[in-house]
């Protein structure tokens, strides 16, 4: 066997000897390896790709080295990727290899544990949105945005045409819908904000017959907690549209439930819990209300019997999905985030209810106090909005942002430059020590 | 193992799911171990119109959790339980380094980081794309799409970009053999595009006369699997190629079965503008019970100004000191001094993710192809092929179509093939995918990949052909040894209770 140790003459997961190749090819009658392959000479490769093999342990060195050009800093960063401590457990248990290495679960019968642990998360969502419904998984929040748009598109009964999202809204999330919505007539047209909220008169003038879905998002991306919800829902139910949420679990524990602010579909990323900082790798939530339960995007388990007739779990409602209806199919999602939803039901019940709410109202106090702390500095007023904030705040420098921002950097603090004289600074999963030492700093740079 | 009975030969490998039954009932749920009522309250820091009232979950000791998660963990199968030769799916072993490499603290940054400050990862990126393009033969590669179906989309998107800058936007079709995977399908249409279906010939290739009728002044692309579904190299590769580029097509590779190709052949060489890699089968991330995966996307560089933004480069007036990246690229070195920035793309098409992607499944996926290098990722198709043969030659079932590669699809015959697939459950093997493609009656899609040994697949295919041999109330009365025992798909569709909420006698 090839150990660790050894550079491979051919792969180190193939467990075959010489012999047992050997035994095989007489088995299906042939010279050699090469006979088996069907491949016009036109079409063969003769060459190289010029990769070396390495052994584990320098394949481990090379990865360590590269990825030891990254700076470490601490990153006051949110703006829909948040570094919250994720708890020992969730990795030790959800790198159990039956876990990490089995299939969707096309055959329930051998797959109980991740249906009822996927289960388990639909109904964590259930519970935050106070929506019926909630799908295992999108790839991530923009995706999971693109995916209610189709819905919308699918579900409307009128002719209209618009999607309006907030101003606010993260540039990249926007052109990931737009390509969610190039195959379709469907328009994405921002509507205007005030002082980082929904101004529901600007989006009354806004909304008319045309518009299919309104969306806005609770927090919004620049920290602020939205007030007049219950209004948007309104103006968006009045004119036929669908009112879709974007929010995240933490964030759920404590905001308003979207069910009783009127939301037709909560969207978001869900790996707030259950993935430390991952250069942005997600987890899309997706929620909505029984009506559209033929239309979802994505895989749902449900409830059903076994021939003992015990309780048991499967991938229902299937006749959604691109292996049975194709290009008929109300999404072209396969391979979905899976364990990542694993990770993320494991983080929740870690934490436990109070837990997740006392980590949300944290999230509350602590952006509020460090807010309040830069304003003390010259130079510096936070937060530029006059709002509540969860998380994260927009704070304005009297000098160029970005020359703010670099300085910071080089004294090993990342935060985001979100305007000429706007940073925004986020506190989640950042230790109260080095909020001290990041003040420290600040004040240094603003001197 | 003798080579005797195979009934007898796979009840020596028979097995026993574990199975926790309480009260009459399985594992119970969180919620049904303990259900915590928390009032928002008085000490909340925002005003009580902002807030909910309540919220209501399962409040349990780390202890407890480490329990349920764990008996959740032995009511699953995976690869690294036994063979899993699921058709399509690839489903080879997750070497266990990955895990370690894609925990290194130094991989948890924020996208949000200035790129002077992540080299590291725009280097690790920079270097996987490279590799991406020698393996799959293209000039360009993009990281972001998550799973194999968004870079689909991704291909799909960049098709009508590119046919749009030229003055073709009248182009309104994609071309999809009939035995094509569901998602093909899905992603032409989610982008716009009517589908036309196109029948395979009588060997189970494309047909070339229907393909000529249905190419036109509305082909936008055809996308094609190769080898195809039924494990068959495409031999008129390079003619279909030259059809569809006469009429202006572009021709799309879905890269599910790129498995059976490493070091043999590449898409680009057999004239593929544009391609998806999943990573999750052929570069060995693990599959995560549905996902994380990713699924780049490989073009040619008529079609790179209109990939998605923002891409990593290499930057010219990088403080280069290191040699060519062939060289860097050698066993014994580490990173290279190469400053690396991001970009976009001249005509890009925009975003398909919220950021770049699937970050810590490219890591697993550059250090399995880092470790492979040229030899063992040539050796991994050689075995894969190899292994798929041999197990064809042992099992009593017919297989119609040759000859094949990495996978190939036997038919169950008079049997039903969702009811054999149950009952090798009970032989404590995964079965292979059923009743797919269509083309052959009852199907059995089977892969075992290259990392199963001739004693494992002997015992595979003791299983097969223990199930071919028994009666038809046997299979429909199976599986007896896992978990559950057969379970009514019907009334899980009739009434779904998709949450804890919806259990009528829940506590």
């Amino acid at each position: 066997m090839n150990g660790a140790e050894t550079r491979a003459s051919g792969s180190p997961y193939a467990p075959h000897t010489a012999d047992e190749r050997d035994a095989m090819l007489e088995a299906v009658e042939a010279d050699s390896i090469t006979d088996l392959f069907d491949i016009p000479d036109a079409v063969r490769f003769s060459d190289e790709f010029g990769i070396d093999a390495r052994t584990e342990r320098e394949t481990r060195r090379l990865v360590r080295s590269i990825l030891g050009r990254n700076e470490n800093l601490t990153e006051l960063l949110g703006r829909g990727h948040y570094g919250y401590y994720v708890p020992s457990l969730v990795d030790h248990l959800a790198d159990r290899s039956e876990f990490l290495t089995s299939y969707t679960q096309y055959q329930p019968e051998i797959s109980q544990g991740f249906l009822q642990a996927l289960f388990e998360y639909q109904s964590l969502l259930v519970e935050l949105t106070g929506l019926e419904i909630a799908n295992c998984s999108m790839y991530d929040a923009a995706t999971a945005l693109g995916e209610a748009a189709t819905l919308a598109d699918r579900v409307r009964d009128t002719s209209g045409h618009r999607i309006l999202v907030p101003d606010l809204l993260r540039e990249e999330r926007r052109s990931t819908l737009e390509n969610y919505v190039a195959g379709t007539d469907l328009i994405v047209e921002a509507y205007p904000t005030a002082d980082g909220a929904i101004d529901v008169d600007e989006l009354a003038d806004a909304v008319d017959e045309d518009v299919v879905m309104l969306y806005a998002e609770n927090p919004t991306v620049r920290g602020t907690i939205e007030e007049r919800l219950d209004a948007a829902s309104e103006l968006a139910t009045d004119a036929d549209a669908l009112f879709v949420l974007g929010s995240d679990p933490v964030a759920l524990s404590l905001l308003q439930r979207p069910a009783d602010v009127g939301a037709d579909v909560v969207i978001g990323d869900a790996s707030v819990l259950g993935l430390p900082t991952s250069y942005g790798m997600g987890l899309g939530l997706f929620a909505c209300r029984e009506d559209y339960l033929r239309q979802v995007p994505g895989r749902l388990v449900g409830v059903s019997e076994d021939a003992t007739d015990r309780r048991a779990f499967t991938l229902t409602l299937q006749t959604r999905e691109q292996h049975i209806r194709r290009e008929r199919a109300t999404s072209n999602i396969c391979t979905n985030q899976a364990w990542v939803a694993l990770r993320t039901a494991m983080h929740a019940a870690a934490l436990g209810p109070n837990g997740l709410v006392d980590l949300a109202k944290r999230d509350v106090t602590r952006a509020e106090n460090l807010a309040e702390r830069l304003d003390d500095l010259v130079g510096v007023s936070a937060p530029v909005h006059d709002r509540h904030h969860i998380r994260e705040f927009v704070a304005h420098v009297d000098q160029p942002a970005p020359a703010i921002a670099e300085d910071l950097e080089t004294r090993g603090f990342a935060v985001h430059v979100v305007g000429k004289h706007e940073l925004q600074c986020c506190v989640a999963g950042v230790p109260d020590t080095e909020l001290d030492a990041f003040v420290a700093a600040f004040s240094e740079v603003v001197r | 193992m003798s080579d005797g009975d195979p009934v007898s030969d796979a009840q020596q490998v028979r097995y026993d799911q574990a199975r926790y039954v309480d009260d009459g009932q399985y594992e119970p749920l969180l919620s049904e171990k303990d259900r915590t009522r928390v009032e928002i309250g008085d000490d909340s820091p925002l005003p009580d119109d902002l807030t909910r009232d309540e919220l209501e979950l399962p409040a349990l000791s780390e202890p407890e959790l480490a329990r349920h998660y764990t008996r959740l963990s032995q009511m699953i199968y995976g690869i690294d339980s036994g063979p899993y030769p699921l058709g399509s799916c690839t489903m080879k072993y997750n070497p266990k380094f990955t895990e370690d490499v894609a925990a290194l603290p130094s991989a948890s940054v924020h996208p949000d980081r200035s790129a002077a400050s992540i080299q590291g990862t725009l280097e690790l990126l920079s270097r996987l794309q490279d590799y991406l393009g020698r393996i799959g033969g293209m000039d360009a590669v993009t990281l972001q799409p998550p799973a194999g179906a968004a870079g689909e989309f991704v291909g799909i998107r960049v098709a009508a970009a590119y046919h749009e800058h030229n003055g073709e936007g009248h182009r309104d079709e994609v071309i999809v053999p009939e035995s094509a995977h569901g998602t093909n399908f899905a992603s032409a249409a989610l982008g716009g595009y009517d589908v036309v279906s196109l029948p395979s010939d009588d060997e189970g290739r494309v047909d070339l006369d229907a393909l000529d009728a249905a190419l036109s002044e509305h082909t936008a692309a055809l996308m094609l699997t190769n080898p195809n579904t039924l494990g068959l190299f495409e031999r008129d590769i390079e003619k279909i190629a030259d059809m569809v580029h006469d009429v202006g097509g572009l021709l799309y590779y879905d890269g599910a079965n790129l498995n059976a190709l490493l070091g043999r052949a590449r898409p680009g060489d057999m004239g593929f503008d544009v391609m998806h890699y999943n990573v999750h089968k052929t570069f060995a991330t693990p599959h995560g019970g549905g996902g994380p995966g990713a699924g780049p996307v490989g073009v040619v560089d008529e079609l790179a100004p209109f990939l998605p933004a923002p891409r990593v480069r290499a930057a010219e007036d990088g403080a280069r000191t290191g040699d060519s990246d062939s060289a860097s690229d050698s066993a014994g070195a580490g990173a290279s001094e190469q400053r690396y920035e991001l970009f976009d793309p001249e005509h890009t098409i925009g975003k398909v993710h919220g950021f770049q992607g699937n970050w810590l499944v490219l890591v697993k996926a550059f250090a399995y192809i880092a470790r492979l290098g040229d030899e063992g990722l040539a050796d991994a198709s050689a075995k894969a092929v190899l292994n798929a043969n041999y197990l064809a030659s042992r099992i009593e079932f017919s297989v119609p179509y040759g000859p094949f590669h990495h996978e190939f699809v036997a038919s169950a015959g008079e049997q039903d093939a969702a009811d054999v697939a149950k009952r090798m459950l009970d032989y404590g093997v995964h079965p292979p995918t059923t009743k797919w493609p269509e083309i052959v009656p009852e199907a059995l899609m089977t892969e075992p990949t290259e990392v199963e040994s001739k004693d494992t697949l002997d015992r595979l295919a003791a299983a097969f052909n223990a199930v071919a041999r028994e009666d038809d109330e046997t299979l429909a009365d199976a599986p007896e040894r896992t978990t559950a025992r057969r379970i009514d798909q019907t009334s899980a569709a009739r009434s779904p209770r998709l949450s804890w909420h919806e259990l009528a006698d829940d506590s």
